[in-house]
């Protein structure tokens, strides 16, 4: 028997399981997540192969899901200086680039920047021709300044000719070591957002170097040495450490993914609402064909605009450990959490605050701490609490559906006792087995994917040739990513025509899945 | 008055609800006119009682496809030649430039241009709203031509164009604005101060920054943002509701739909509709109209009051629906005629929302 290890850090937990090659959990474990991240990770990976009963030898494959990207450009720490090359001049002279950012952010990013002559047309025409001199003037300026260089031109998922030949450029100047990244292999079509994503993805080499190190380091010292490495991305699938290098960035919000992914797995459904339920907050998102849904609005990253796939969530500012008001009558829910000190804090614990824990075990709806700490509470009042959360919830959950039908709604995380057995709109409510490590089951079973976006002309190709080449690509780019054939499934086929522009011009997503290749 | 960046921010919101869910996204534009400004300093906000009657203000748009904007964005100096050439086509220098249409992105570029070119802009438009097609505004009204039509590109090609009809306008710089690559700023309804103070809907962009303005402060304050908002703008509280169906459809590059509307609170049991072309054009009660286009017809978040665009409706988003009475301009035969419910295809009457009102439809 082979087995994977799956590990997720939270803001709170970082959660390990181990799980056979059947995908049965054979056991799990949660560890507090540790400012640097990494003792964390270790400890856990100590953990769950400390009360497993299990082989170190036989672990074949690991996988991480980890919020050390996030960390990095929220605190503005770590970050790498970057090297900005826009392809674009004449065009875009109107809006530099990290002109909407905060400044605390492109401080530590970049002061570094230029708008080169370049860029193409929607219907892939060049704008203007490169012009090299102007391009190597720009990096011998700044090469001794930066540490990585973000490329973006105009149009470039059209084509991405001149990225590629700028990427050149870069290696010829400052050496194959430098770490380059190329918008189009990162966002969609919205220049600003995709330059912010490829901008944020280059100033995060030194994170994803420092991740693949440690992580890879952790593994050795506790044992795990013939293991397969793999880092989560946000859309539920994998990419190797070498992958994780060029995109660190496809890393964030790899949490709520991995535990929308988990809930789905654990109550083997593929169409579902999820709520995971937390301390603090509890994250909304909607599994369609076993993958989260993708948010369609422009996400900001640490106050900078991007436009790449992330999970579409709600997070409401209601959790286990919630505080509970009245005030002028009226109950009064958070959004001030007692958050991990809850054992502390609560009052079924022996604290002297009231939060929505302690409201439910008032009602008999949980059995935490000691029952006898809250009998004293007016029975009216928990009540109309409860009411007061249902409501909250229930409005939530209506507002990420997407039709009036009734839907399974999922429930994992740690407080799914807020939630009641019958809620209006929704079909039945699961609650499966080891719904706590949800989001490391999740990171466990992630599959491989390939993705194949581009804009067709429809007068020039069929509608069907044009997804049927967007299909062969998608599946190419996940069997070259280490995903088995055989197990391969378009799991997303997107077609938008471009508004108000002639010539048909459509754009098509086509997303490819498949399982690991055993080992 | 100047636009620096808080009136600018302040415009960006009231153009959002002035664009009756239309328009365009005004992000691009917001960040081009801040750019400029930073850049060029802010720009002079002139009203229309002060433009010489023999003066020449041209207008200054985007024309082409919002998704070729968002990725080539201009260059910001496109009309520095191009004005230039008009002026000497029509033997005057450009005195001033103002927007066509008050909401969404075309309400920002004017700031833009203005900045980039050290002009002022005149604080009017020719819609006090958004509409999709070049005839459907209030110069039209008065006989004046879109002709001549400046284009330009980011590539420094103009084109000044003389067309016998505005629809001939239309259909000419569709084409070249393909040609130009998907986007051109343009310039259509070149007047004179005589002409604009006749036809132009004055003091908009002033309007916008103060609607801009009390959106923010109440949203701020948590003071009850859609109360005060409707009093402000002499509009009507149509009704509340939670969104429970959107049908769409995009035809020839319109988007169209119908949004389905299920009343909450006072107006919990009854069923409300609003059909939209990318504006907002029609709400109605059942089969009772309640407004109608070109009176403005706003989808605010029932929480925050923020204007929700056509293109961000969707099931369970709980929203607020009012109703703003367009200028008087509109309420004339031909302008019912140009931008009336018949001439989006929908078989009834223009009735103004305050008569429609007074009949009790809405509680």
């Amino acid at each position: 028997m082979s087995y994977r290890l799956g590990i997720d850090v939270g803001g709170t937990n970082t959660d390990a399981v181990i799980i056979d090659n059947d995908l049965k959990v054979i056991n799990s474990v949660k560890t507090p997540t540790t400012e640097d991240v990494s003792t964390g990770i270790r400890k856990a990976i100590h953990l769950v192969l400390k009360d497993g009963d299990i082989d170190k030898e036989s672990i074949k494959y690991s996988m991480l899901g980890t919020t050390h990207c996030t960390n990095a450009i929220v605190e503005r720490k770590n970050l790498c200086k970057v090297g900005v090359i826009r392809l674009g001049k004449p065009a875009t002279m109107a809006i530099e680039p990290m002109i909407d950012w905060p400044e605390d952010l492109s401080k530590a990013v970049s002061e570094n920047f230029t708008i080169a002559h370049g860029g193409f047309e929607f219907d892939g025409r060049e704008i203007v021709s490169l012009d090299e001199e102007e391009i190597k003037n720009f990096l011998d300026e700044v090469k001794d300044k930066v540490e990585a260089i973000a490329i973006t031109g105009v149009f470039s998922p059209i084509s991405n000719a001149q990225e590629l030949r700028v990427k050149e450029l870069v290696e010829e100047v400052m050496g194959n070591d430098i770490s380059v990244s190329l918008s189009s292999e990162i966002g969609s079509l919205g220049l600003l957002e995709r330059e912010n994503a490829a901008i944020l993805n280059a100033s995060l080499s030194k994170v994803a170097k420092n991740i693949s190190l440690s992580f890879k380091k952790a593994l050795e010292e506790e044992g795990v040495l013939s293991s397969e490495i793999y880092l989560c991305q946000n859309d539920g699938t994998l990419m190797s450490l070498e992958h994780s290098l060029k995109y660190p960035i496809l890393t964030i919000a790899c949490g709520p993914t991995n535990s929308i992914r988990g809930a789905g797995y654990l109550s083997n459904l593929s169409n579902a609402i999820v709520l995971d339920v937390g301390g603090t907050t509890s994250d909304i998102g909607v599994i369609i064909n076993s993958f989260p849904r993708e948010s369609a609005v422009a996400v900001e990253i640490g106050g900078a605009r991007t436009n790449f796939r992330m999970p579409d969530l709600i997070s409401i500012a209601l959790g286990g450990g919630t505080v509970v008001k009245e005030k002028d009558g009226k109950v009064v829910l958070g959004p001030e959490s007692v958050g991990y000190k809850i054992t502390e804090e609560a009052l079924v614990f022996g604290g002297k605050t009231l939060t929505t824990t302690d409201i439910a075990v008032r009602l008999g709806m949980a059995d935490i701490g000691d029952k006898n700490k809250v009998s004293n509470i007016d029975l009216n009042f928990a009540n109309r609490v409860k009411d007061e959360m249902y409501n909250l919830i229930l409005k939530y959950i209506d507002n990420m559906k997407l039709t009036n039908d009734n839907a399974p709604l999922i429930l994992v995380g740690g407080g799914s006792i807020l939630v009641p057995e019958k809620i209006e709109g929704i079909s039945e409510v699961i609650c499966p087995e080891n719904h706590s490590v949800a989001n490391a089951i999740g990171a466990a079973i992630a599959q491989i994917s390939g993705q194949c976006e581009k804009v067709y002309s429809l007068l020039k190709i069929s509608r069907d040739d044009a997804i049927t080449e967007a299909r062969e690509i998608a599946i190419k780019e996940a069997v070259d990513a280490g995903a088995d054939p055989e197990s391969i499934e378009i799991v997303e086929i997107e077609d938008i025509p471009l508004a108000y522009l002639p010539g048909n011009a459509t754009r098509i997503k086509v997303k490819a899945a498949g399982n690991l290749k055993s080992a | 008055m100047k636009l620096s960046e808080k009136e600018i921010e302040q415009i960006a919101l009231g153009a959002s609800l002035l664009g009756t869910g239309g328009g365009g996204d005004p992000h691009v534009g917001k960040l081009m006119a801040l750019q400029a400004v930073k850049k060029h300093g802010p720009v002079d906000l002139i009203k229309v009682e002060d433009v010489p009657d023999d003066a020449l203000v041209v207008p200054a748009a985007m024309m082409g496809a919002p998704t070729v904007l968002v990725e080539k964005i201009p260059n910001g100096n496109e009309f520095i030649k191009a004005f230039e050439e008009l002026g000497s086509f029509l033997g005057k220098k450009v005195f001033a430039t103002f927007p066509i249409e008050a909401g969404g992105v075309n309400s920002m570029i004017p700031i833009a241009v203005a900045a980039n070119l050290g002009l002022p802009i005149v604080d009017c438009d020719g819609m006090g709203r958004a509409f999709p097609e070049l005839q459907m505004v209030t110069f039209h009204l008065f006989g004046e031509t879109a002709s001549p039509m400046v284009l330009a590109d980011e590539k420094g090609n103009s084109v000044i164009l003389n067309a016998i009809s505005n629809k001939w306008a239309e259909n000419l710089a569709r084409n070249l604005v393909v040609e130009m690559g998907g986007e051109a700023m343009i310039s259509i309804y070149s007047l004179t101060g005589k002409q604009l103070k006749r036809a132009a809907i004055r003091n908009i962009l002033s309007y916008s920054a103060e609607i801009g303005k009390l959106i923010m402060e109440t949203q701020a304050s948590k003071k009850d943002t859609t109360e005060q908002l409707i009093n402000k703008i002499k509009g009507f509280k149509l009704f509340k509701g939670k969104i429970t169906d959107i049908l769409r459809k995009t035809t020839s590059g319109f988007n169209f739909g119908t949004a389905k509307i299920d009343g909450i609170e006072e107006n919990k049991g009854d069923h409300f509709s609003i059909e939209f072309q990318n504006e907002n054009l029609i709400a109605k009660k059942d089969d009772c109209v309640l407004a109608s286009v070109p009176d403005l017809i706003c989808i605010l978040d029932l929480e925050t009051a923020t204007p929700i665009t056509t293109e961000a409706l969707k099931y369970g988003r709980r929203v607020t629906v009012i109703g703003i009475p367009c200028d008087e301009k509109w309420r004339t035969e031909k302008g019912i005629e140009t931008v009336g419910p018949r001439y989006f295809g929908y078989d009834i009457d223009y009735v103004p929302v305050e008569k429609l009102i007074e009949g009790g439809v809405s509680k």
